[in-house]
């Protein structure tokens, strides 16, 4: 089986320690993946803003690159929905039969990391530690284009040492949005502003999530706010070993 | 005597106002958040609710793909059963219509029944204009009616008033058009209710003619179907002597069996009721018994724009239930009155822009006017995806600025990005760029994110749309493909 990591623009320029988090919670598991060296990204900031034709070479050079794959894993809700639900509608606004072949492709074998590790390997006990209270915010994407439903919190119960905590209103969005946290800047922040006083209600330290753009968001506020409380991605939290916190 | 929502500036702008609005804030929290959850529990309670909703969706669908036939079949069972039919294009027809009928019977008043299409024509504001004063029975339509307001929900257009506000508005103006209040009016629901139904009875009593819209249509035996909660609609429907009904054309349903699922889906999710009290059906002139003459105006103002849509057509689906409203984060946030429209949220998010086009900059603002979250899809009880629509109307208002002889920043960064993205080497260097970028950030923005990473607070110019409230992490130093390149994907031990 040959596997493709899809790290995602906003993860490949911003936040590369998410990506190194899969590689080695992958490679723990037995799984070696590839990096086609030719991906960017999966077009949906430009799809979901409408620039439907600047969308149509991006996801021109995502199927090239991730052509022949049997699964290409992604650390992001949102552009494993970019891959399944987007990329039809970018093939069918090209008019190029080819395109629209190729994405009929590769969408189908885009996962969320929750939904690889839980589906594709079958595992929810990934060997992980990580000694913290978490709460645990379910990015709409992947909640409601994706359905990866408890998937995550599966293999965040299966962590040692974790002290797991509900988010109160977990599944309403946090106001990110792409770019909409630009284009509607003070409904984006009044939304992110409930998201982060539901988190400070926890009173955790950590607020983990599979999109690190929503984290980037929610955490920005959090930051702001000198709340005391840090943003991860799912994969870190699994990657984590007893020698990472010792 | 209402307000207009002509002029109303664009949804960032008008936003941001309401964002401001405290008041405005707390009714409108509690508000959805009590609706949305009553309609969960009774959603809960229906086993096969996804079938029920697949089923609704099939009836309108239905419909809509032979929209022409069953128009025709509802015009001729209608003219079959004693009632006269008008077509109308546009909001102008359509209101002239009403007003030549009502004129005919030489009144100046007519009793109204809660309804969106004559809301959308502005109906009650062009009968002004001919001398007519159009009552509003409803009690959310009367508080917005009485307050020189505007509505901001499809169902409680008065959603953003709270009852000391209500009990102020009826003190201040119900006496002006009619019965006042008692002048020992207090705040509790039952005892402003019972003021309204004392103003509105001497209203019901007198007027010859009721103006309703129609929830559905049945194009086999000429039937309107209206849903309401308070009775009033009812009083319209049978008191006076003449009815004019204005129904837009996709309200039309092929049978009576067809009303079956969709009757079964809009209290659920419309009210969060199992059933609500009051369903009144009729079909043209029943001899003795109610309005002895009837009117029906079927309206297009767009829908056959819509109808043309292949992606937004499926709003036309739509049966007006407000629970893509109710879960809407950014509506339950922001409030209806900034969406500038009768139709508010995230079905006015689309609808608006289907039924007039993308041309004007309000109209043009609303499909932005969502985080594409997904909860209004999940809810529709008639299954409208509406972030796909969404999406679809943002390049309907792309696509309508590609011919600007000076294209719009974003159009030019989105132009750079997809360049940029095009090809793996160009993304490389930006990142570097960026990488290069984060040293800067990192002596500028001097600020830290929990956990220890070094970050930018609030930074000039373009920035300011993000940092004015959130620190944005200084970009790394080392991309994840130079870090892959660099240590072979950490098997050189670089796994850090």
């Amino acid at each position: 089986m040959r596997i493709a990591l899809q790290i995602t623009c906003v993860n490949d320029a911003m936040f590369p320690d998410t990506g190194k988090a899969v590689v080695r919670l992958l490679r723990r598991l037995g799984v070696e993946v590839d990096f086609p060296r030719e991906q960017t990204c999966c077009g949906q900031p430009m799809v979901n803003t409408g620039y439907l034709d600047e969308a149509v070479p991006v996801v021109r050079r995502f199927v090239d690159a991730f052509a022949g794959y049997d699964a290409i894993v992604t650390p992001s809700g949102s552009c494993a929905g970019s891959a399944r639900h987007q990329h039809s509608i970018v093939a069918e606004r090209s008019g190029d039969p080819a395109l629209a072949a190729a994405v009929a492709e590769t969408g189908p074998r885009t996962y969320e990391l929750s939904e690889f590790l839980v589906d594709v390997l079958g595992v929810t006990d990934v060997g992980a530690y990580f000694p913290h209270r978490t709460t645990y915010h379910p990015t709409c994407h992947s909640l409601r284009m994706l359905g990866v439903g408890d998937r995550p919190t599966r293999l965040l119960e299966a962590v040692r040492g974790i002290e797991l905590v509900d988010l109160p209103h977990a599944t309403e969005c946090c106001g990110f949005g792409g770019t909409f946290a630009l284009k509607n800047a003070d409904a984006s922040i009044a939304m992110g502003a409930d998201k982060a006083r539901h988190v400070r209600d926890t009173g955790a330290e950590v607020l983990v999530a599979g999109d690190n753009s929503c984290l980037m968001h929610v955490g920005g506020m959090l930051s702001r706010q000198r709340a005391g409380v840090r943003v991860m991605h799912l994969a870190e939290v699994l990657a984590s070993t007893e020698e990472d916190e010792g | 005597m209402s307000g207009t929502f002509v002029g109303m500036p664009a949804f960032p702008t008008a936003a941001r106002e309401a964002l401001g609005d405290t008041q405005l804030r707390r009714n409108l929290a509690h508000a959805t958040h009590v609706i949305r959850d009553k309609r969960a529990k009774v959603v809960a309670e229906v086993e096969d609710w996804e079938e029920l909703r697949l089923a609704g969706a099939g009836v309108k669908e239905a419909a809509l793909r032979d929209l022409a036939t069953h128009l025709e079949t509802l015009e001729a069972s209608l003219v079959r059963a004693g009632a006269t039919v008008h077509w109308a294009r546009d909001a102008e027809e359509a209101c002239a219509i009403v007003a030549q009928v009502t004129k005919a019977h030489g009144v100046d008043e007519v009793v109204k029944v809660k309804s969106m299409a004559t809301a959308e024509i502005g109906l009650n504001e062009a009968l002004e204009a001919e001398g007519i004063a159009a009552w509003e029975t409803d009690l959310a339509e009367l508080i917005v009616q009485l307050g020189d307001d505007l509505p901001s929900h499809i169902l409680v257009p008065a959603i953003h008033r709270n009852r000391a506000e209500i009990r102020e508005i009826f003190l201040r103006r119900m006496g002006d058009v009619g019965r006042p209040a008692p002048v020992d009016l207090t705040d509790e629901p039952a005892v402003l209710a019972a003021a309204a139904r004392a103003h509105l009875r001497e209203k019901f009593l007198r007027a010859k003619v009721a103006v309703s819209g129609a929830n559905f249509a049945v194009a086999e035996t000429g039937t309107l179907v209206v849903v309401e909660s308070e009775g009033n609609g009812r009083m319209c429907l049978t008191l006076p002597e003449v009815l004019i009904s204005v129904v837009g054309i996709e309200k039309v349903v092929a049978t009576w069996a067809d009303l079956d699922p969709l009757l079964r889906l809009l209290p659920r999710s419309s009210t969060g009721e199992r059933m609500n009290p009051y369903t009144s059906t009729w079909s043209g002139v029943t001899p003795g018994d109610g309005p002895q003459e009837v009117h029906v105006v079927l309206l297009d103002n767009g829908r056959t724009r819509a109808l043309a849509d292949d992606v937004g057509r499926q709003a036309l689906r739509c049966i007006r239930c407000s629970a893509c409203l109710n879960v809407c984060p950014v509506y339950e946030r922001v409030g209806g009155h900034a969406y500038g429209s009768v139709y508010p949220g995230p079905i006015g998010a689309i609808l608006n822009p289907l039924l007039h086009g993308v041309s004007d900059e309000q109209t043009a603002s609303l499909p932005y006017a969502s985080s594409l979250c997904g909860a209004c899809f999940e809810v529709c009880p008639v299954r409208i995806d509406i972030p796909s629509v969404l999406v679809d109307q943002r390049a309907a208002v792309v696509d309508s600025h590609r011919g600007d002889r000076v294209p719009k920043a974003e159009a030019v960064a989105m132009k750079a990005a997809a360049w940029a993205f095009s090809d793996s080497r160009r993304l490389a260097w930006a990142e570097k760029a960026s990488g290069l970028g984060g040293r800067l950030l990192r002596r500028f923005g001097r600020t830290t994110l929990p956990g220890g990473r070094a970050a930018a607070g609030r930074l000039p110019g373009p920035a300011a749309g993000w940092t004015g409230a959130r620190d944005l992490p200084a970009p790394p130093e080392e991309s994840f493909r130079d870090w892959w390149d660099r240590t072979d994907g950490g098997r050189d031990g670089g796994a850090r």
